[in-house]
């Protein structure tokens, strides 16, 4: 493979709190190549958007960042303001959630659109600014661009709303697209709409997209690599299919035992749920975080002694963290399904 | 449909029997646009007494400015054989001792009044909406150093400080109306400032810099605007509190000096009629200071209203 677009390299985040130090991102490492989804999955508070605003350089001045971030081989970590402001929109966009607060009540969806491009871009001809708004906004799937480029995000609905900020974030054609749960703020139907609109810009400005979600689902139908965060660390990574088929952490296969199927034959199992509450980021347990809710920890030695690290089983991009890692490969997540009584 | 004979009783087509009707196309064409500003003018115009007081005030605005042929006196024409009569059809609002007319000086007057009014308000409201949104976006240091600049500026005793420096920088309207400014900004710096704090806070202001916007960009496009609001609520009330403040510099003899008048000064002249047959001096222009200053309250607090998204007018 080329070498990547995007590399995040031992990176760690902590924030001092009241009650300590809170320990958001733990040591993550993972690499983006031109024209492929990763999707980083994980619950709140696994260390996802925080990963993503590291990249950024978008952290509050109190957080404590370590490690690298490096945009095509460059650190962009700590650079200055006003030389990552160049990278920021340009190079590296991003989508945010919650398209209704992320857009600027005062202007019109095109001026915000327009808005993005003269950041980058000031010299550029009115009429040519103009005509790539409409065309954005187009792509995005917004119908009658002529007539709703003219009208306030308020007047959007929430699906068109995400499509427009989709529209802002690709304006410059980024080379990487971090999208921070975009779908999470909308009902399934436009959830599948605003991911074709995803899937159909990467198709054609082949930029590579990094889709930060909790939702499996949607994880298994765009991304073709797939990062699981569990309390700031990396837990699994690998290919879309050896996450889904051949998990090798029993976070992952505990995720994947509790998704309800419409393929499933069987009614008379029940869904499986993993015991306990995430961790908290101030007091992460020792050795591997997952442990207090795992059901095959052996405890105290060594899964409460010691940090698991990430290793390859089979494949060598496939890496889990888990010292049982050998023993839950063979699992598959019917196992952990109960019969119903 | 022998099984369901209601459905024939009630008539309703079925699907064997009726083809679909034609799909029709969804047409977004009417759709009315209605911005932001279309909703703004609609909550104005609701508030009648701030629409009533934008006529009176663009009328009296036009009256004064407009002297020069309107007055039915020349500027200063004096009238010493006459000297100071009570409204009369000749002089609607009476003459003064040396025969002038009141209503022509009052037009005059006006202007120097309504222009320092207006000017005050628009440098205080720049310089306030500056301080306050620099101090509001960049916390720390810049926000105390400004804040406390902000408070000194609140504590000294505008009145003396007033009085001090016209005697210094002499009273022509220019310095009047810089004095003034200078020691009006702290309210909208403060308005100003608590509402960035806000609205700094918002995921607009994250996406803007996600995109690459820098920060003068982000608080000239992204914060002012959106804290427009407020500032064009104080910026009125900010008029009001100059032209009151302006009278009151006049009437201690401190204000804008002969032949220049303002309403204040014309005040101040007719300072010892209170309770005599010239009262009426002071009458005219005490009711003009107060249309003015009660109009521009009434359309600022029609323009609050106007900007209150949670405004039920």
């Amino acid at each position: 493979m080329s070498d990547p677009v995007l590399s995040v390299r031992n990176l760690r985040v902590e924030f001092p709190g009241d009650d300590g130090i809170v320990h958001a991102v733990d040591d993550v490492s993972f690499d983006v190549f031109e024209n492929e989804v990763v999707g980083i999955v994980g619950e709140s508070g696994s260390g996802k958007s925080v990963t993503s605003m590291a990249i950024m350089g978008l952290l509050p001045k109190r957080a404590r960042t370590s490690g690298e971030v490096l945009y095509r081989g460059r650190s962009v970590r700590g650079l200055p303001e006003n030389e990552i402001r160049h990278i920021r929109g340009a190079k590296i966009a991003m989508v945010f959630q919650d398209a209704l607060t992320a857009l600027d009540p005062v202007y019109t969806v095109g001026d915000q659109i327009a808005e993005a491009i003269t950041v980058h871009d000031n010299g550029i001809d009115k009429r040519v600014l103009q005509e790539r708004v409409l065309e954005l906004l187009d792509l995005v799937g917004i119908p009658n661009p002529g007539q709703r480029v003219d009208q306030y995000p308020h007047e959007y609905s929430g699906g068109m709303r995400q499509r427009a900020m989709i529209a802002m974030s690709i304006a410059n054609e980024p080379d990487v697209l971090i999208a921070d749960e975009p779908t999470t703020a909308l009902d399934v139907t436009i959830q599948a709409q605003v991911l074709e609109v995803i899937e159909r810009i990467q198709e054609r400005t082949k930029s590579a997209i990094v889709l930060i979600t909790h939702d499996m689902g949607v994880v298994a139908g765009v991304a073709d690599r797939v990062m699981v965060m569990y309390a700031g660390r990396a837990v699994e990574t690998g290919s879309v299919d050896q996450i889904f088929y051949e998990p090798h952490h029993p976070y992952t296969l505990g995720l994947l035992a509790s998704l309800p199927r419409l393929d499933e034959e069987r009614s008379d199992v029940r869904l499986h749920r993993i015991k306990g509450q995430p961790p908290s980021l101030v007091r992460v347990p020792p050795g591997c975080a997952f442990h207090p809710r795992c059901e095959f920890a052996r405890c105290p030695d060594p899964c409460s002694t010691e940090v698991p690290a990430l290793r390859a089983l089979g494949a060598p991009e496939h890496l889990a963290a888990c010292h049982f890692a050998e023993q839950v490969a063979k699992l598959r997540p019917d196992d952990l399904k109960t019969e119903a009584s | 449909m022998s099984t369901l004979p209601n459905r024939e009783l009630l008539d309703v087509p079925t699907e064997e029997n009726q083809p679909l009707p034609p799909r029709r196309e969804f047409v977004d064409e009417d759709t009315v646009i209605r911005s932001q500003w279309r909703l703004f003018w609609r909550r104005f115009f609701r508030h009648r007494m701030a629409v009533i007081s934008t006529i009176v005030l663009i009328l009296i605005i036009f009256v004064c400015f407009n002297a020069s042929w309107l007055a039915p006196y020349p500027k200063n024409h004096q009238d010493l054989a006459l000297g100071a009569t009570g409204p009369s059809m000749q002089h609607w609002f009476g003459t003064d001792d040396l025969g002038r007319d009141q209503l022509t000086e009052m037009m005059y007057a006006g202007q120097i009044s309504l222009a320092i009014g207006l000017a005050v308000a628009v440098i205080s409201t720049v310089l306030g909406t500056l301080f306050g949104a620099l101090a509001g976006y960049f916390s720390e240091w810049t926000d105390q150093f400004l804040m406390r600049l902000t408070d000194l500026f609140l504590v000294v005793p505008a009145i003396a400080i007033l009085a001090i420096a016209i005697k210094k920088f002499g009273n022509s309207a220019a310095t009047i109306v810089l004095i003034l400014a200078g020691l009006g900004w702290m309210y909208i710096a403060r308005v100003v400032r608590s509402q960035i704090l806000s609205i700094k806070e918002k995921e607009f202001v994250e996406a803007a810099r996600a995109s690459g916007a820098s920060h003068k960009r982000i608080v000239v496009r992204h914060l002012i605007p959106n804290t427009i609001g407020p500032i064009l609520v104080n910026a009125t009330l900010a008029i009001a509190a100059a032209i009151i403040t302006e009278s009151t510099l006049s009437f201690l003899g401190f204000g804008v000096q002969p032949p220049t008048t303002s309403w204040g000064r014309m005040l101040s002249d007719a300072e010892g009629y209170v309770g005599t047959s010239k009262a009426h001096l002071l009458y005219f222009p005490g009711l003009a200071l107060l249309i003015v200053v009660l109009c521009v309250n009434f359309i600022g607090d029609g323009l609050r209203d106007a900007f209150d998204p949670q405004s039920v007018r």
